[in-house]
């Protein structure tokens, strides 16, 4: 598959059971446009850290995903408490996570940043008390990184 | 060292049927944060945790994790295991520490990703 292609996947806060199931669903449709592997795992990655902030900090949102030939862009929209300080959070080892979030694993503050290591280009845009946006783009093309 | 030998040296129950024994595992990964394991662990690699919720599961499909070890036997419910048998991740669960899980490996010969030059 060669075309233009996009979907949406809708994304419950704190519903762990499904958490990562539409970075997985994605991951299976890059797979079938036979994408390489590498990139398939950097925009997996990606996909999966930021659907997690949504469940882990968000009340509700989606994940929105359009593939062309020359590039995977995936925005997550959510609506939440928002992030005060995008500087902050993007620091390696910020987190505001609970106890419990981190016994699962998560809460290490190196979400945000895997985002940013794994994409080409990161864009995240919050509003205090109602929610936060988080755009990433990979690349297909062979110059593109 | 593939997942015969890996499951032999630590005395390892598997805890899913499908997948292949004889696949080859380069490298290995031990972490129970999951970010850490997204960063740090490599395409094909064994992870080794102490974590048994179902995110270690998603954790595990898109970084290409080949394999799971649970260490103080430790095991994920039902649903998780279903989820890997699904995804063709196969699970493991050692009576071993973490501790003494690594470095049965790492004694065998399997190493990180990261540099072996100390
Ligand atoms: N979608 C979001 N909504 C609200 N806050 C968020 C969101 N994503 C990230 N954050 C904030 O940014 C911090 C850092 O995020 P991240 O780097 O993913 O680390 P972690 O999730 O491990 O804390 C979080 O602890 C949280 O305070
Ligand atoms: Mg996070």
């Amino acid at each position: 598959m060669t075309g233009d292609e996009d979907g949406v996947f809708f994304l419950t806060g704190k519903d762990f059971a499904n958490a990562g199931s539409a970075s997985s669903n994605l991951k299976g449709i890059l797979e079938k446009r036979g994408i390489p592997a590498e990139i398939i795992r950097r925009a997996s990655i990606a996909a999966f850290e930021a659907e997690m902030n949504v469940i882990i900090y968000a009340v509700a949102g989606m994940m929105h995903y359009t593939i062309t030939p020359e590039r995977i862009k995936v925005v997550l929209q959510d609506m939440g408490p928002g992030i005060p300080d995008i500087g902050l959070a993007m620091q390696e080892g910020y987190s505001t996570a609970p106890d419990y979030i981190r016994e699962m694993g998560f809460g290490s503050g190196m979400g945000l940043p895997n985002i940013k290591r794994n994409a080409d280009k990161l864009t995240i845009n919050s509003v205090v008390g109602e929610g936060t946006t988080v755009e990433f783009v990979i690349s297909l093309e062979r110059s593109g990184r | 060292m593939t997942l015969d030998d890996i499951k032999g040296i630590l005395g390892a129950l598997a805890l899913t049927g499908r997948g292949d024994m004889k696949i080859d595992i380069g490298r290995a990964y031990c972490a129970d944060l999951m970010s850490d394991v997204l960063a740090f662990s490599i395409t094909n690699s064994l992870l080794i945790t102490g974590l048994t919720n179902a995110q270690v599961v998603r954790t595990a499909e898109v970084a290409d994790i080949k394999a799971i070890v649970f260490v103080q036997n430790k095991r994920p419910d039902i649903q998780t295991i279903a989820m890997a048998e699904a995804k063709n991740i196969p699970l493991f669960v050692t009576e071993l520490s973490m501790f003494d899980t690594c470095g049965r490996l790492y004694e065998r010969g399997l190493r990180s990703q990261m540099g072996q030059t100390v």
